[in-house]
């Protein structure tokens, strides 16, 4: 088991740079001058152009640009966003916040959307069932702006159960709202990859030996159908989890959540490679990590795994 | 013929009373295409310690009738008349909370496959201690070890502490015995508990189940397609036919005198050693002793087939880079004659299926030849490996899995004849029309899906698309195992007509030395990689000279029973 996370965690190596020297690519093709951008209508005096050239490297060969950047990540000095902010700090943060989001809207997607996947699951084609599987659906086909401008205005203006918006302030209470419009859709994945699964499992053989082994009802639910169908559901939440540290560039837009979505926007429109990459390469760790997670996870879930080998 | 229930009197004239009655009774299944009868007017009484066996084929509703007196119907399956009566309480519409009391405690069951019928993720010891501590029984390690030391797992302490997929399926099977009568049930309902086992484990696995049963004092429904293995078991022997009870009586009684139609043509096909290779019955009469010699002299020269020494070893992972040898198949030798049918015999992990693998080309020996026609395989192009397949087809074990359910039947039997690009579209459908009259299958059967045909009818397609090539050698692995006893019978005629037609080769891989016996001219024993015995079937049958195979033939369910002649 340690040779395996180890052999993991190893492999954490190509892809940061990989994914790190193609993002930095990317923003280096961009058409267009950051530094022009940055001045708007105005143009400045050649002088100032050409030290801020030579203050961000944006005068070096795209190598030596990249070059740089690797060092400036592993002496943890990240530099300076065009700003004149550290990108470090601006990355300490977006992170907690889009964090808490991103935990918030798992635990929604995985409470609610596991128990109601079970209990369609058992009582396939039953009231429940029907009902949930319609409103799905619906969730599934209303885009993610409409849902939260609509949860927007009727909970947080008409009713006014949760505030509007976040602010510079976030907290647990104040990201609910934004977490459920987050997780609403992948609820509905979840609940239907758990009804599947559920649905399939109640049939197996050990299933019926274990009912004819004289267990309760909740108890063969519990032990024999649920574990044995949670195994594909992990896959799709360990993947989300990385999704959605991503930040949702949508959803955070709505309710003005300062996360890293929003962030990320920001540094494309003004195509900051430097704080692109470095964000670019703490999402690398935290898909890696939740990825690593998810494997660990299986392998508990279902002993038959075994990765010493 | 229709007293099905012969003990009623036998109970009332020695004063006690039946543990389990089944009283007219009638199960209905609701489908799409509306309401369909499983099980009508059965009748069906166990006294207390008794054995009683219910013998059909699968569609006969002898699993439903034992699922519905453990209140374990499907979901869209109920009782729709008549009583099921245990201890004189009618169970047939309990309620679940009153079933959850007498399942485990007054009910056990060890059900069919021993490989999906244990959770895969939880430890064995766990899965037996849920039982004791649903039962109200005490359920620590010490309690846990002996259940299943009881049932015949050695080290079972150790062993309690394993996962299903750390055991055999003998071992496995053991532990689903230890379940069923962990809490002392006083009736035990074994569907088929046996059925995808070897033979030998199958009978150490039975011998232990009546030894338990008979210590506790437990009476059995034993629920099972093979009539021998019945009448050995069961004290009385009830059989059903589609959904009817249409006799039933003491075990030897029936088998020697059966009444019913039905049960006339289970005792002929029952797969027991008194019955003789088909295709030698059929010419005897016709060929005499002169025509034969010269016959088997031309065979001696032909051989088809040469397995020259040989072997395949696996690496075997230990964990931490280290790999230990493993040779499935060690040092074996034989010669396959043409239009003859070898069988190799032997139990599960005795390699006989990776010699068929090589023989096929699927799998690389490590070590010795392969000749097909005097040419050694290894030495094939791909061009050449490309024709070899066309003159030698495999025939697999489960038509369930072999057939692309995607596939319609035409299309199935017709894509072996596309792919070696022979004929044209209309040439191409009129070998399948041919192809499906030489294996008994209706014209019309072209469109439908594998999934709309029996079982037998689907090993008859995968049977057509092997043929299609006009091969000369076919190999079947386990090719009629999955089978009942009737299609089986079906299937193994048909063979032995499209050999003596076409004068095909077969190599026949199976576990089961009764259908060896019925198709075979040549034996090949095989034991742990080993050829243990070779010989012609007769020999090997009459005269076994090693004990591994005396012990296989042993094993052969009802092989002790003494048949009639008649029905033999």
């Amino acid at each position: 088991m340690v040779r395996f996370i180890l052999r993991r965690l190893l492999q954490v190596i190509p892809v940061f740079i990989g994914t790190t020297l193609l993002v930095y690519y990317m923003v280096f093709a961009l058409p267009g001058d950051p530094i022009a951008a940055l001045f708007g209508d105005r143009q400045p005096p050649q002088a100032v152009i050409d030290t801020l050239r030579s203050q961000y490297h944006l005068d070096e060969p795209f190598f030596v640009q990249y070059g740089l950047f690797l060092k400036n990540l592993f002496t943890f000095n990240l530099g300076n966003d065009f700003t004149g902010q550290p990108i470090a700090a601006s990355l300490a943060r977006v992170f907690p916040v889009t964090a808490m989001l991103a935990v918030e809207a798992l635990a929604i997607q995985a409470i609610f959307g596991v128990a109601f996947g079970v209990f369609a699951g058992l009582r396939r084609g039953g009231w429940f069932d029907s009902t949930v599987l319609v409103a799905s659906l619906v969730v599934i086909a209303v885009p993610t702006f409409v849902l939260g401008f609509v949860f927007q205005l009727v909970f947080g203006v008409q009713l006014g159960w949760a505030k509007p918006t976040v602010g510079a302030n976030a907290d647990w209470g104040s990201l609910l709202l934004p977490a459920v419009v987050l997780g609403l859709v992948s609820f509905a994945y979840v609940l239907r990859l758990t009804r599947a699964s559920v649905s399939e499992n109640m049939n197996a053989d050990y299933v019926r030996t274990a009912t004819a082994k004289g267990l309760s009802r909740p108890r063969v639910v519990l032990a024999h159908i649920l574990r044995n169908s949670l195994i594909p559901v992990v896959t799709y939440l360990g993947a989300n989890l990385g999704g959605l540290m991503g930040g949702a560039i949508v959803t955070e837009g709505i309710f003005n959540v300062p996360g890293v979505g929003n962030k990320l926007y920001q540094a494309v429109l003004r195509t900051e490679g430097p704080t692109i990459v470095s964000i670019v390469s703490v999402l690398v760790l935290v898909f890696v990590v939740s990825n690593l997670l998810v494997d660990l996870l299986y392998a508990w879930l279902d002993p038959r795994i075994r990765y010493d080998q | 013929m229709t007293t099905p229930d012969v003990s009623i009197g036998e109970a009332r004239a020695n004063g006690s009373k039946p543990l389990l009655e089944i009283r007219d009774l009638a199960i209905t299944f609701k489908t799409g295409g509306g309401e369909v009868q499983a099980v009508r007017n059965a009748h069906l009484t166990i006294m207390p310690g008794e054995t009683v066996a219910i013998v059909g084929e699968s569609g006969s509703g002898k699993s439903t009738t034992a699922l519905a007196a453990i209140g374990l119907l499907p979901n869209n399956g109920s009782v729709s008349g008549g009583q099921i009566l245990l201890d004189g309480e009618d169970i047939s519409h309990a309620s679940e909370q009153r079933m959850i009391e007498l399942r485990g405690n007054t009910i056990g069951m060890v059900p069919q496959d021993p490989m999906s019928n244990l959770n895969p993720v939880w430890k064995i010891g766990y899965q037996v201690r849920e039982t004791l501590r649903a039962n109200g029984r005490p359920s620590g390690p010490e309690d846990i070890a002996k259940v299943l030391s009881e049932a015949g797992l050695p080290d079972a302490k150790r062993r309690a502490n394993q996962y299903p997929h750390e055991f055999s399926g003998g071992m496995r099977q053991r532990a689903l015995i230890a379940i069923g009568l962990s809490c002392q049930p006083r009736l035990l309902i074994a569907d088929e508990p046996t059925s995808a086992l070897d033979v030998t484990v199958q009978r150490q696995i039975l011998d232990h189940l009546d030894t338990m049963t008979t210590e506790l004092g437990t009476s059995v429904l034993l629920i099972t397609h093979d009539l021998g293995l019945a009448a050995e078991r069961a004290n009385k022997v009830v059989v059903m036919y589609q959904g009817r009870v249409v006799e039933a009586g003491p075990s030897l009684e029936l088998l020697r005198n059966p009444q019913h139609p039905y049960t006339k043509r289970l005792v002929e096909s029952a797969p027991s050693l008194a019955s003789r290779r088909i295709q030698a019955a059929k010419e005897q009469g016709v060929e005499t002793a002169d025509m034969l010699a010269p016959a088997a002299e031309a065979a001696v020269a032909d051989n088809v087939l040469q397995i020259q020494d040989l072997r395949k070893v696996y690496k075997l992972r230990q964990g931490l880079g280290k790999a230990t040898d493993f040779a499935a198949v060690d040092g074996v030798s034989f010669d396959v004659k043409r239009g003859t049918t070898t069988a190799i015999v032997g139990e599960s992990g005795s390699g006989k299926s990776t010699v068929a693998k090589m023989v096929l080309q699927l799998e690389k020996p490590t070590d010795g030849k392969i000749l097909f026609d005097g040419v050694d395989t290894s030495l094939l192009k791909a061009g050449d490996l490309f024709k070899f397949r066309r003159r030698v087809q495999p025939i697999f074990q489960d038509p369930y899995g072999s057939l692309d359910p995607m596939y319609n039947i035409y299309r199935t039997i017709e894509e072996p004849l596309r792919v070696h690009k022979i004929g044209d579209a209309a040439s191409r459908e009129k070998k399948v029309r041919e192809l499906l009259d030489q294996v008994a299958l209706p014209q019309s059967a072209m469109q439908r899906y594998p999934n709309e045909l029996s079982g037998g009818q689907r090993q008859r397609v995968a049977i057509a698309r092997a043929l299609a090539l006009d091969p000369e050698v076919i190999i079947c692995d386990e090719a009629v195992s999955a089978l009942d006893v009737l299609v089986q019978a079906q299937v193994l005629n048909l063979l032995a007509d499209l050999q003596s037609n076409l004068g095909l080769t077969y190599l026949f891989i199976t576990h089961d030395l009764a259908v060896v016996r019925q198709i075979a001219d040549h034996v090949c024993v095989m034991e742990k990689g080993r050829l243990v015995e070779t010989g012609t079937t007769d020999e090997v049958f009459e005269a076994p000279k090693q004990e591994y195979t005396r012990a296989l033939l042993n094993a052969i369910p009802g092989a002790k029973l003494m048949l009639p002649p008649e029905v033999a």
